[in-house]
């Protein structure tokens, strides 16, 4: 058996999550599994309503007080039980903030292998291949579960597998799974998300993005950028460590942690093109990287790669830009 | 109170990455290894907290992999301000991360640590479980992403990072296990005292051979192929400008 754990973010099924469904159906159709959808934790009741439609044997509802607000401690517990009790094969989630939270316990508890962040799935045989990426994009690796897992938890990159891919058709079966908990299981105490004071920057409605990475090398640079931007009338954005550095306010980032954007024209100026940034931007009609480094990985998914001196170019384009 | 902090030596982002001829594993002989970026905040975080608690807090860098790839990591853990240092040795290279983590577990549960820190992912391998399977070994509270940090009586506090610019603070009872995100602080220099100190200071070496067969395994590394035809500009910068301004005006139209 397969198994889909549903996430809810904000009272709705995860982005992550459906694409997760559809790689369940896509698995299970494949090694001739059944597939069973797990609706728990946060809004669990909700999550089942919202995935009555889709094609699979058996939605399973794991509801609890003490799971209807998400913590690592809880989380894990009741999926190690629900795992504990079906021994499906597989378990895939998308790979969330809140999967790479509290999936590793469950790993560690049931000791079976968790297989994180894949971008795809090939087949030797019967057997599964996972694909995932390694030293910074730079690589991938294919990876295999040991062949001893009675179970092995899956985690996939978004956009590995598409929303739009799932077949509908209802479930077979609905099943109560009854949760087993009590107030020693969770320690932490957490309390209500929250967003950071709106900037007023929304850069996912620009049509032109300027993102600029560490490859500006000093916040000195940074007015450089600032001119192309204003000169092609376009947005500033930047990557994870351009903010880190304090170089640039948090609003501008894009990526997993900051904002996801889909413009006609991303232009990248020395962002070296790490997962996490990628996963922000990937949706971009065009995408012009400027890199020295001829092995970035934001070539693999530019349109128009230049490989070159961003400190040379910039301020000869920006000045032919104004003309 | 004990803090430990993961701490991994991975590729430069300069270094050339080349698949070796076992093609499970890459040529380390052309790679300048560095310290993980966000194991050095992980590290700063904890330095921080000795330093505000300054009530004989002890600072432990831990770190794990061969001798020639980490003895960097570890002295300059040390000349930042670490007390001492654990070694865990092995000239392999492991790429389960629960293996990995059962590892550090059976050579970490003697000290009984009050707080783990480790960077929110690796930079090269980045599957980001390390500090969770650890925590959830030694029986400990965990959290990932921490963003902030306050040390309560008996507990910590910790701002969460959650997606696209929304966060959680979650309160935790030692012992804990947390993971933290870049740019929670300014990660500092060591200094010329720090460096010369750091010689004097204990680091403990023990033998890092996985007593348990991994759960998942590598068949091979591979470069990621070109998901788009990929048109690759370069040559002197006029020509490379002419080009670029050409696609913008013409291919585009997004400037007139």
């Amino acid at each position: 058996m397969i198994l889909v754990v549903l996430e809810n973010q904000r009272g709705n099924i995860h982005a992550f999550s459906k694409e997760a469904v559809a790689a369940g159906q896509s698995l299970s159709s494949k090694l001739g599994m059944d597939l069973s959808v797990l609706c728990m934790g946060e809004n669990a009741s909700t999550l089942k309503e919202q995935a009555s439609d889709y094609k699979l044997q058996n939605l399973i509802l794991a509801d609890h007080d003490m799971t209807s607000t998400y913590s690592a401690d809880g989380y894990s517990k009741v999926l190690s039980d629900v795992i504990k009790d079906l021994s499906p094969k597989y378990v895939i989630m998308g790979h969330s903030y809140m999967v790479r939270d509290f999936l590793p316990r469950v790993s560690a508890k049931l000791d079976i292998p968790f297989v994180s962040d894949i971008i795809s799935v090939t087949y030797d045989g019967d057997s599964p291949v996972f694909a995932r990426q390694v030293f910074n994009a730079k690589l991938a690796t294919n990876i295999q579960s040991d062949s001893s897992s009675k179970t092995t938890l899956l985690s996939f990159q978004s956009a590995a597998f598409s929303s739009d891919n799932i077949e509908l058709g209802g479930s077979d079966a609905t099943t109560v799974f009854e949760v087993s908990i009590n107030s020693d299981d969770i320690k932490s105490t957490s309390e209500p998300e929250f967003q950071e004071s709106a900037s007023g920057v929304d850069l996912t409605t620009a049509d032109v993005i300027v993102s600029v990475g560490r490859g500006i090398e000093s916040q000195d640079n940074i007015p450089m950028v600032e001119s192309l931007t204003e000169a092609m009338g376009a947005e500033l954005g930047s990557s994870r460590p351009v903010v880190d550095m304090g170089w640039l306010p948090s609003y501008r980032q894009i990526g997993s942690s900051g904002q996801a954007v889909s413009p006609n024209l991303y232009f990248s100026v020395g962002v070296s093109g790490a997962i996490q940034h990628v996963v922000g931007m990937k949706g971009s009609k065009n995408i012009i990287a400027i890199n020295k480094d001829e092995e970035a990985p934001i070539f693999e998914i530019a349109d128009y790669a230049v490989v070159g001196d961003l400190m040379e170019i910039v301020p000869k384009l920006t000045e032919e830009l104004k003309k | 109170m004990k803090i430990a902090v993961l701490t991994k030596a991975i590729p430069s982002y300069e270094s050339s990455i080349r698949i070796d001829s076992t093609s499970k594993w890459i040529d380390e002989s052309v790679v300048n290894f560095v310290v993980n970026e966000s194991d050095s905040y992980a590290l700063e975080e904890a330095l921080q907290i000795k330093e505000k608690l300054d009530n004989g807090t002890e600072v432990v860098v831990v770190t794990m992999g061969s001798q020639d790839n980490t003895s960097k990591v570890l002295k300059d853990g040390l000349a930042k301000g670490a007390d001492r240092a654990i070694f865990i040795q092995n000239e392999d290279s492991y790429t389960d991360p629960l293996s990995i983590a059962k590892l550090f577990s059976e050579n970490l549960k003697d000290e009984n640590f009050d707080l783990i820190f480790s960077g929110l992912q690796s930079d090269d391998l980045g599957s980001g479980q390390t500090g969770v399977l650890l925590g959830e070994l030694l029986g400990m509270s965990t959290a990932t992403l921490g963003i902030e940090t306050d040390i309560q009586d008996g507990q910590i506090k910790i701002k969460r990072e959650l997606e696209s610019g929304w966060f959680q603070w979650v309160t935790l009872p030692f012992p804990a296990s947390i993971s933290i995100q870049s740019g929670i602080n300014e990660p500092r220099y060591p200094s010329l005292k720090g460096i010369m100190g750091a010689k004097r200071k204990e680091s403990k070496v023990v033998d890092g051979q996985l007593s348990d067969s991994p759960k998942q395994n590598f068949l091979n590394l591979f470069i990621p192929k070109t998901e788009k035809a990929t048109e690759k500009i370069e040559g002197d910068v006029d020509g490379i400008v002419a080009k670029l301004m050409d696609i913008l005006k013409n291919k585009l139209r997004v400037v007139s």
